[in-house]
């Protein structure tokens, strides 16, 4: 149906066209055949733009921030300021497959600049706060010639880290009013910050959040030290504005700081062998798949729902139908 | 590759504030198994028309109680042309005088639905456009 609209999508996309980009983050997103060529010719492309996470609980205003910061880089001092893509991600519905992605009601301010282009992307099934072809379509921006690629995660809380893993900077955005300081304390999710934002710190409440979370980067990094990144702290409020260009600077600094130590290349590195192996991992599983056939795979399930067998046991008994790898 | 998804945009065009319905809509919508884009009120045509570039959507849902549907949704679809998205279908829904509903028509919307209609009706609907199209 959509034949004209997606020839030689890739040299459209790298001519800048709006249009081709948006089919291509389908189709990349979708895993067809044409969007795996096309990120296999887009690679040489790729490597350039600064992919900074947006993480967080629900309600901490990530979405907000983020149409702020889009905003703010688009109106930075430069005679040329980066142009800047937001990835936002929420969540597929596990009973319907289908998705409300609400990110953009909060993006507005940016939809009629060309310099910005945003995306949102249901999670379809993946854990870990990103779809599992967050990274390619971020891939697919990056070639695009976005500088700077905005990437909001679900939302779902602890175990977001996956975007620590694509972010080069990740920013954990929190908000008054969410829990007391062992929720700070416990929670993973911030560990993986490089900038923490307290957010609506007009609301009562935001002090002791402020507090607590300076108490925990007090504990955890008691001192300067050379060649570690000690998170920077700041105070927001994402609906008027205010202490984004503070955010803006950290980002920055942390960008500088990554490339400085070396940690940017590191980053890089980890980030390539972490998508090959999530990829290998993909395609073993799918070629597994085949060669079990799915009724041998529907007949163990039904003994799994029957009781009749363990999970474990479930596994063990295809993996030895399976000549290639046996127990 | 996974089952097709349908990109669903929904939006308020136009100065009304009434977005019951339409979040009504983006929620059954959801629940029929599709990605619904969900972008709220007061969104100027050329903004609607930005957004389902950008999102790549199959399907523009408008939602309009205003009474400004003939000036609003023609344009939006001019909009929509001219940005290479002929293939988007575009729905119609919200308080729509019936004599104005052949010229929505005539501008190239595919359906228009007003109170009480069932939700189910209207996801069967997107379904058909967007599916039915392929298969041919």
């Amino acid at each position: 149906m959509r034949k004209s609209t997606d020839s030689d999508l890739v040299e459209r996309v790298l001519a800048g066209e709006r249009l081709a980009l948006a089919r291509l983050l389908t189709h990349v997103e979708n895993d067809t055949p044409v969007g795996r060529e096309a990120l296999e010719r887009l690679f040489p492309f790729t490597g350039r733009a600064h992919l900074v996470g947006i993480t967080g609980a629900p309600g901490t205003g990530k979405s907000s921030l983020a149409n702020r910061l889009a905003m703010a880089y688009r109106k930075l001092d430069h005679r040329e300021p980066p142009r800047v893509a937001v990835l936002a991600v929420d969540p597929t519905s596990p009973f319907s497959g289908g998705a409300l992605l609400g990110d953009r009601l909060r993006m507005k301010d940016v939809t009629g600049d060309p310099g910005v282009f945003i995306r949102s992307m249901a999670s379809r099934g993946a854990v870990g706060g990103l779809a599992r072809t967050t990274a390619a379509m971020a891939q697919v921006l990056d070639a695009a010639g976005f500088e700077k690629v905005l990437i909001e995660t679900v939302g779902a809380g602890q175990s977001e880290v996956e975007v620590a893993r694509l972010a080069h900077t990740v920013i954990v955005v929190d908000a008054p009013g969410l829990g007391d300081d062992i929720q700070a304390i416990k929670a993973g999710i911030l560990e993986i910050a490089d900038i923490l934002v307290v957010n609506k710190a007009d609301l009562p409440g935001a002090e002791n959040t402020f507090r607590n979370l300076r108490l925990m980067l007090d504990l955890t990094f008691p001192e300067e030290r050379e060649g570690l990144w000690r998170p920077s702290l700041v105070r927001a409020v994402a609906s008027t504005g205010e202490g984004i260009p503070e955010i803006i600077q950290a980002i920055e600094a942390h960008k500088d700081f990554l490339v400085k130590t070396g940690s940017w290349a590191k980053r890089e590195e980890a980030r390539l062998w972490g998508e090959f192996e999530s990829l290998l991992q993909a395609a073993l599983l799918a070629r597994w798949r085949d060669q079990v056939g799915e009724e041998a795979y529907q007949q163990t399930l039904s003994q799994l729902t029957r009781r009749q067998i363990s999970p474990w046991q479930a596994v063990k008994k295809l993996l030895e139908r399976d000549s290639m790898i046996s127990e | 590759m996974e089952e097709r998804k349908i990109r669903v945009l929904i939006a308020k065009p136009g100065l009304d504030g009434h977005d019951r319905g339409a979040k009504i809509i983006a929620q059954a919508l959801r629940d029929a198994g599709m990605e619904v884009i969900y972008t709220g009120l007061r969104q100027s045509p050329e903004m609607i028309a930005e957004a389902a570039l950008q999102e790549d959507v199959d399907v523009v849902g408008l939602s309009i109680l205003s009474g400004a549907h003939l000036a609003l949704v023609p344009r939006i679809i001019e909009l929509l042309r001219a940005n290479g998205q002929e293939h988007v279908k575009v729905f119609v829904g919200g308080i729509i005088p019936e004599e104005d509903v052949p010229v929505l028509k005539a501008a190239g919307v595919t359906e228009v639905y007003g109170p009480g209609t069932s939700t189910r009706e209207v996801a069967e609907a997107i379904r058909q456009a967007v599916l039915g199209e392929e298969v041919h």
